[in-house]
């Protein structure tokens, strides 16, 4: 944008009499708007996707959904009694469908439903949890003690007579698995990012990073299946757990993926150091290693948490290798437990959830609450990015 | 939406009505055998073609709701929601044809020196009210359970005929499929699984008893088609009835013929007696 040479300027006429530098030609003109555009359909398309999740999770917040096992139906031959209102929010119908659908139909929408509750088996018939709409927000976070249980539990057992959504194992199971991921993946990532940019020879430096690099080619499902045919094998025999398949296995198979994520990032944030600080601390006599960890690394502190912030949402969000390697919804802190995260559990039961059922419903608020969870941890992770570097640049 | 919905259904009626063009979909359970079906009707027709997929019974159930396919495979009878669903999508409850039987059976890893279980057994072990195997007669050694995914209708009948009702173990293993438990079966000494006859290659398969005086039985062919083997089911296919009639209701009636259900053990189930086939 510098203003070209008065003189210069009105001598030239430039393309289509616009003169250059003044204003951009229409051709630019026509770009900028576009690539304006596509950047905005971005922006556009994150904020549908996050609408449209919300939207499908809105009765569940709500509680617009019921799933009591028991309810009274309405017998077919009492169809006149009733006001087409309510007949219509007795069979969720919407309005159209409602209009135009002739009685025959309707009357045997009715019997279907008098035909479901028939169906119930004898011994849920009388069972207290068979009343209740396990959607209701008590049930979702909070420890009931069901029928057949012998203390109140944590459950997710969506598929059945009695639906049980608990949503607490599947946070622990997501915690449980990112946490080991990171820190199997953290240290070794940091060290071999200080090792390649400050330590290592030049020649060196070529194959190690981009081999690193490389291991973020490798397609999610295949270390999924190295991790379950190789991986839980070789980890059992060492560490001698009972479960073979547990979250351990898969922490670390996530760590896999995780690695080249945060190695990339924490070497170019090494890497950006500004040599002086370098030149300075060996002037002073310092050996290289005393300068990787006491000079290079403090200042690039905030790149390393910045890559272990994406790595994080790495992990948290990758389905494949945990959904292969453990997926029993197990309340358990333990890590040589089994784990369910919520993105196996998304991928493996949206497909046969019922459109706009409770079970429907309640993945796409899992997808929500993901979607909260790692928005506010990179915002965290920002934040302190921040913070960290106006302390380094001595603004605080 | 609504608008680009009936643009929708109405280029695939279009396109189901071009002559001879059948759809096929639902059931992974069943997805080999279709497409074996598939296959040899095309083979004998050479003028209609079959085009099969899976997903699972459920997506099946919701692509003959969404009128997307012709036929539904389904593992499990359609529940009271998708007959609903049905009846507000065309006004009728879909046609059900019974098609072929399928006998599940109990995988344990070859070493286990166990040979027999009650079904009352079987489904203590799966909901974790039994925990080691010196319980059942085994050796003494903590028991891992491995079960399908939830969205799968064989854990649905599982859950419903062998648990009667009841939860799976919190800390039972749910596998993609019935080869990824079989193929954990192998890989785990102490581990129970179950899935259809067909997959246990390698694995040893547990002899069931009705009841704890009851004979153990085999799940072999002659005893799951004379009842005898407890743990069995039917396997379905499910059509909008509009739609069941020329080339469609041809291809029904052909694989409930005995031509068609000679193909049926191939694939590893069991086929239809006579007094079965006629619904």
């Amino acid at each position: 944008m510098t203003p070209s040479q008065p003189n210069e300027s009105r001598r030239s006429h430039g393309w289509m009499g616009i003169h250059r530098g003044h204003k951009a030609r229409p051709l630019e003109w026509f770009a900028e708007k576009f690539i304006f555009l596509v950047s905005l359909s971005a922006i556009l398309m994150v904020l549908l996707i996050f609408l449209f999740v919300a939207r499908e999770a809105l009765p569940v917040f709500f509680g617009e959904t019921n799933t009591a096992l028991v309810q009274k139906p309405i017998p077919p031959a009492e169809m006149d009694k009733h006001s087409p209102a309510e007949l219509q929010a007795y069979l969720d119908l919407t309005p159209d469908q409602f209009t135009k659908m002739d009685k025959a139909t309707l009357r045997d929408l009715m019997a279907v439903k008098v035909e479901a509750q028939d169906d119930i088996p004898e011994n849920f018939r009388n069972d207290p949890d068979a009343k209740i709409n396990t959607t209701e927000w008590k049930y979702l976070v909070a420890p009931h003690q069901w029928d057949d249980y012998k203390k109140p539990e944590y459950i997710w057992q969506p598929v059945g007579q009695i639906k049980k959504f608990n949503i607490i194992p599947l946070f622990v199971g997501t915690l449980k698995t990112t946490l080991i991921g990171l820190f199997f993946a953290v240290p070794l990532a940091v060290g071999a990012a200080i090792y390649v940019s400050q330590l290592a020879r030049p020649r060196v430096r070529e194959i190690v990073k981009p081999v690193i690099e490389m291991l973020s080619g490798i397609p999610s499902v295949v270390v999924g299946f190295f991790a379950l045919l190789v991986l839980a094998t070789v980890l059992q025999t060492v560490f001698h757990y009972e479960t073979r398949l547990n979250a351990f296995v898969a922490g670390i198979a996530l760590g896999f993926a995780v690695i080249p994520v945060i190695f990339s990032i924490a070497e170019d944030a090494l890497t950006s150091v500004p040599r002086t600080y370098t030149q300075a601390a060996l002037a002073l006599g310092a050996s290289r290693w005393q300068t990787a960890w006491q000079i290079v690394l403090p200042a690039a502190l905030p790149g390393v948490f910045a890559a272990t912030v994406l790595g994080f949402g790495r992990a948290i969000g990758e389905t494949m290798i945990v959904l292969m390697v453990c997926s029993a919804s197990v309340m358990s802190w333990s890590v040589f437990d089994s784990a369910r995260s919520i993105t196996t559990t998304i991928a493996a039961e949206m497909a046969e959830a019922v459109n706009g059922g409770p079970h429907y419903r309640i993945l796409f608020m899992l997808g929500s609450l993901l979607f909260a969870a790692t928005f506010l941890s990179n915002m965290a992770g920002d934040f302190v990015i921040h913070r960290f570097k106006q302390k380094l640049e001595g603004k605080k | 939406m609504k608008k680009f919905a009936t643009i929708l259904a109405a280029t695939t009626l279009a396109a189901s009505a071009f002559a001879g063009n059948i759809t096929v979909k639902g059931s992974d359970t069943l997805v080999i055998l279709a497409q074996k079906w598939a296959e040899v009707y095309m083979g004998q027709h050479p003028d209609v073609k079959i085009q099969v997929s899976g997903g699972g019974s459920g997506i099946g159930l919701a692509a003959l709701q969404s009128q997307t396919t012709d036929l539904c495979d389904a593992s499990r009878k359609a529940k009271a929601s998708e007959i609903a669903g049905c009846l507000k999508a065309f006004g009728a409850r879909p046609t059900e044809y019974k098609v072929a039987l399928d006998g599940l059976s109990v995988y344990v890893n070859p070493e286990n020196s166990l040979k027999e279980l009650t079904v009352a057994q079987v489904g203590d072990i799966f909901t974790g009210k039994i925990k080691n195997w010196k319980d059942v007669g085994g050796p003494d050694a903590p028991i891992t359970v491995y079960s399908r995914e939830n969205s799968s209708g064989t854990y649905e009948f599982f859950k419903e005929h062998v648990l009667k009702g009841k939860d799976f173990a919190a800390s039972a293993q749910t596998m993609p499929g019935t080869a990824a438990i079989v193929q954990a079966v192998l890989k785990d000494k102490t581990s129970i699984g179950y899935g259809g006859a067909a997959y246990g290659g390698g694995s040893k398969l547990l002899a069931i008893k009705k009841t704890d005086n009851a004979p153990a039985i085999e799940p072999t062919e002659e005893n799951v088609l004379s009842g005898t083997y407890p743990i069995w089911r039917h396997l379905y296919v499910y059509v909008n009835p509009a739609l069941d009639k020329g080339e469609v209701a041809a291809y029904l009636n052909w694989i409930r013929s005995d031509d068609g259900q000679k193909y049926v053990k191939d694939i590893g189930y069991y086929p239809l007696p006579k007094n079965l086939r006629s619904n």
